[in-house]
């Protein structure tokens, strides 16, 4: 589905992605971790064309994403920070965002599954962060692509929108789509991801299963498997 | 890129502004009809208004909204939509949008007036095209700058300082340069600045036009000279036109390399 070729990227001298290698297959869970800053939201960026990459390859379904546009038809994206241009009504959002992508969209249960009705009036400006995180999850899941990016998708959101997410999120993996997703709520990650891909200074550092990840690091719960995966003592 | 303009310009056609500058040259219509009670000599005043006035509204509307819509822009990226299409439909909205206040604002009370039945018409109408172009070159000239600085302040500050530069500065350096070279022949040097500053070259082409020898000016008189009046006012229009491609353009080769 995704492949990534020796992908750089530095922002002024700040290099955030020194030939990162990543192959991702069709199908699956996969979940991008690593500390704050460790280039995540760039890689995701970089998938989607929104960051341009100084060196390397980005390949979606084999074709390179250079100067194309179309393959965004085939990704469901959620932004880490949801910004959406504030004198909108929640409303007019979901029909602009439909008018631009003109694919069948299913928002009516969406809106009915996280209780999103009162608030269709309602301007973004005026809604709670958490709610905002709804409209931006209904806004990703109301399409039907392949290939569904999450970055952070569980910022803000109570315990109840939390579970209708991670259902929605194995509906979809059932259906057999490819979901990237970042997140440093670990107990989320563990209950959802098929495979880790651990982001450090750039480079790929880790890639596999929990399974792999608690057997190379010799720690039976996942929070310590990746704690121990950056100390220098984890590998001896 | 048609949808991004409709959005961008239904946005701002809703928004206040649009209506203050609408009101605005509506009054300006109707108050210089009435003092001056002469079709001709209330669009000499109103040449004078709006090469000043529309380049500093197209400039403070451009960076204005540039910064404003970073939301939706960024909501656009993600989209399957190609990136000039979002820079180049928000671009066109605004300048769309602002042409059409100028236009309706100053052509009612003109119409009311009893513009088709007069001769003005055509000076008129070369009025309106060439504040269109002041605006669409303005704008442009606007969105590069914000695009460039990703600090809305600086971003403000230099587009300001952009406008004073080509409305008032340009011409005090003109006159100076006029007047210490004196001696020698200026006429290409003249030509070539006029051309470099959007302003001066409307200002320009609308006195060739209206033909009118005494306000003609330095300039004017050598546009005249050298190129006879046909020409001349094909040649500024030509010129006015690269003013506004080269800016459009940049701004859509910038926005392919910007990250977000
Ligand atoms: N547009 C940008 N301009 C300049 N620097 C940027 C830009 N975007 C990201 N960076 C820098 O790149 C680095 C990586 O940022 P990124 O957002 O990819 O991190 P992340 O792994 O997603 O972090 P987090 O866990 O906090 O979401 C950071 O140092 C950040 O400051
Ligand atoms: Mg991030």
């Amino acid at each position: 589905m995704i492949q990534l070729e020796k992908l750089h990227k530095k922002f002024g001298r700040n290099q955030v992605l020194s030939g990162v290698d990543l192959s991702i297959g069709d199908g699956g869970i996969y979940a991008v971790l690593g500390p704050n800053g460790s280039g995540k939201t760039t890689l995701i960026k970089s998938i989607l064309g929104m960051v341009v990459p100084h060196a390397g390859n980005v390949l979606v379904s084999g074709k390179n994403v250079r100067n194309d546009w179309r393959y965004r038809q085939n990704i469901d994206y959620l932004p880490q920070i949801a910004s959406f241009p504030g004198n909108l009504k929640v409303r007019e959002l979901i029909r602009m965002i439909k008018d631009l992508r003109q694919k069948p969209s299913d928002e009516d249960n969406l809106v009915q599954l996280f209780a999103l009705e009162p608030f269709l009036d309602k301007k973004l400006r005026t809604l709670s962060g958490g709610t905002r995180q709804k409209v931006n999850v209904v806004l990703t899941f109301m399409f039907d692509s392949p290939l569904i990016i999450l970055d952070e998708p569980t910022t803000g959101l109570d315990p109840a929108a939390l579970i209708r997410l991670k259902g929605l999120i194995q509906r979809e993996k059932e259906k057999g789509k490819t979901i990237l997703i970042t997140s440093h709520i670990l107990q989320f990650v563990e209950e959802v991801a098929d495979e880790i891909v651990y982001l450090l200074e750039g480079k790929v550092y880790f890639r596999g299963s929990i399974e792999q990840l608690k057997n190379k690091t010799g720690q039976i719960d996942f929070e310590h498997a990746i704690a121990a995966l950056t100390t220098p003592t984890a590998n001896a | 890129m048609l949808k991004i303009l409709k959005y961008s310009f239904y946005d701002l056609i809703r928004s206040r502004w649009s209506y203050v500058y609408f009101l605005f040259y509506l009054a300006l219509g109707f108050v210089l009809l009435f003092l001056n009670n002469d079709l001709s000599k209330a669009i000499i005043t109103l040449m004078n208004v709006i090469i000043v006035l529309v380049p500093l509204i197209g400039t403070i509307f451009g960076v204005m909204y540039f910064y404003n819509s970073k939301e939706f822009t960024e909501l656009l990226l993600a989209q399957p939509l190609k990136r000039s299409s979002i820079f180049l439909g928000q671009y066109f909205g605004v300048a769309g949008s602002l042409t059409l206040s100028l236009v309706l604002g100053l052509g009612i009370p003109f119409m009311l007036y009893g513009l088709f039945k007069s001769d003005a018409i055509w000076n008129f109408s070369l009025l309106l095209v060439t504040g269109a172009f002041l605006t669409l070159i303005f704008t442009a000239l606007a969105f590069n700058i914000a695009l460039s600085n990703e600090n809305k302040i600086k971003g403000f500050g230099y587009a300001v300082l952009l406008w004073l530069f080509m409305a008032v500065i340009y011409d005090g350096l003109f006159l100076m340069s006029l007047i210490v070279f004196e001696e020698y022949p200026l006429d290409t040097f003249s030509l070539t600045a006029t051309m470099f500053n959007p302003i001066d070259l409307s200002r320009t082409l609308i006195l060739l036009k209206l033909d009118i020898s005494a306000l003609l000016g330095y300039t004017g008189a050598i546009f005249k000279r050298f190129f006879g009046t046909h020409t001349g006012l094909v040649v500024s229009v030509s010129v006015l036109l690269l003013w506004t491609v080269l800016p459009v353009w940049r701004l859509s080769a910038k926005a392919k390399r910007k990250d977000f």
